[in-house]
């Protein structure tokens, strides 16, 4: 596959680098010159020193033949216009942008970037694991069908505390796809899979239903073995 | 959205003729350019920020037009208007000629300083006979 990566930081570089190593043709576009010399020092003749918004660049990068472009700059309009622009002028079938303020998820949803990768949400889930707010995070967005994937916590005093998945009554076209057990095992699901209060469990759905999968995966027992249950505030 | 030069006389101007004008800029010394006597609001924050457009009363608004200094962040801004707070009529400053076409294909109403400068300078300089050189 040919990638071409906009934004040469932490995210470009490794990113670049990973699919280096599975074999993939890479290009880096960075504008910051010195920058441009570390990465080539470290990832060899695949840079190319630039703005990648600009579509010469983009041409200079051959964006016409790209299989997938990834924007992963500091800013998310400059990611925006990278991924319309390889859109509308080369047709690149598959567009991937990193966005920094999480509400844009849906901006970038709404104006046809396939993916988005947010690490904010990410690193929220882990700072402030305790708020029920935050109780689905969104990972990623996939475009094709309106699919996304999702990671919910399962709380202390959630109904389905110790049921198997197969008897957790998930919303229509939700399909489990991993459990991160507490203490970070990650684990393939299976229909005779426990849930343990922790759990944080990834999910596909649909975007309409994911407050009733919230819901499912959240809402507390009503009566526990030994009757009501109080649910934490 | 870009209380630069181009955004402060507009919004004064549009002030002048009696409509209601709210002016929004990151950065709060950029009011500085607005007159004593602009009565609109004047708004710092992040255009590119949805929570901020909702601020500034984007689910109201007549007409948006996004004229900072940057490109990328007008498009977005601009497409934000237009596709979520649903705002009837949205004006956007690219100056890069190329973005501008793209976006102008993809229904922004556009508006491209250096194309329109080239134009017209063009025409300035074609128009009339060049006295020749004694």
């Amino acid at each position: 596959m040919y990638v071409v990566i906009v934004g040469g930081g932490k995210v470009g570089y490794h990113l670049a680098k990973a699919l280096l190593e599975d074999g993939h043709e890479v290009l880096l576009i960075e504008r910051d010159r010195a920058r441009c010399e570390r990465l080539e020092a470290e990832l060899g003749d695949i840079v190319l020193r630039g703005d990648g918004c600009e579509v010469g660049v983009m041409e200079q990068a051959g964006f016409n033949r790209a299989d997938m472009v990834v924007a992963v700059t500091g800013d998310d309009e400059d990611n925006l216009v990278v991924c319309q622009v390889a859109k509308a002028r080369f047709q690149v079938p598959r567009t991937v942008a990193r966005i920094n303020n999480p509400k844009n998820a849906e901006v970038f949803r709404r104006l046809g970037i396939d993916h988005t990768v947010n690490a904010t949400d990410a690193i929220l889930a882990h700072i402030e694991q305790e708020l029920p707010v935050h109780a689905l995070i969104h990972l990623l967005s996939m475009r094709g069908g309106g699919l996304e994937m999702v990671e919910v916590r399962v709380p202390p005093h959630a109904a389905v505390v110790g049921k198997r998945l197969k008897e957790v009554l998930l919303p229509q076209q939700s399909i489990v796809a991993l459990i991160i057990e507490e203490d970070g095992t990650p684990k393939p699901p299976d229909p005779d899979t426990v849930l343990h209060p922790g759990d944080k469990v990834v999910v596909v759905t649909r975007r309409e239903n994911e407050e009733s999968l919230r819901e499912t995966l959240t809402s507390p027992a009503r009566f526990g073995p030994y009757g009501p249950v109080v649910a934490p505030r | 959205m870009g209380c630069g030069r181009v955004g402060s006389e507009l919004a004064c101007q549009l002030e002048a003729e009696g409509h209601q004008v709210t002016v929004l800029d990151i950065n709060p010394d950029a009011f500085r350019r607005l007159p004593a006597s602009f009565k609109g609001r004047r708004v710092v924050g992040n255009g590119i920020d949805q929570d901020v457009l909702r601020r500034v009363g984007l689910t109201e608004a007549d007409v948006f037009i996004a004229v900072t200094q940057g490109d990328n962040r007008n498009v977005m801004a601009a497409q934000i208007a237009k596709h979520i707070f649903q705002v009837p009529r949205v004006i956007c400053r690219i100056y890069d000629p190329i973005r501008e076409e793209i976006y102008r294909g993809l229904g922004l109403e556009t508006y491209s300083p250096t194309r329109i400068t080239v134009g017209r300078m063009k025409e300035m300089v074609l128009q009339e006979p060049v006295p020749r050189r004694e």
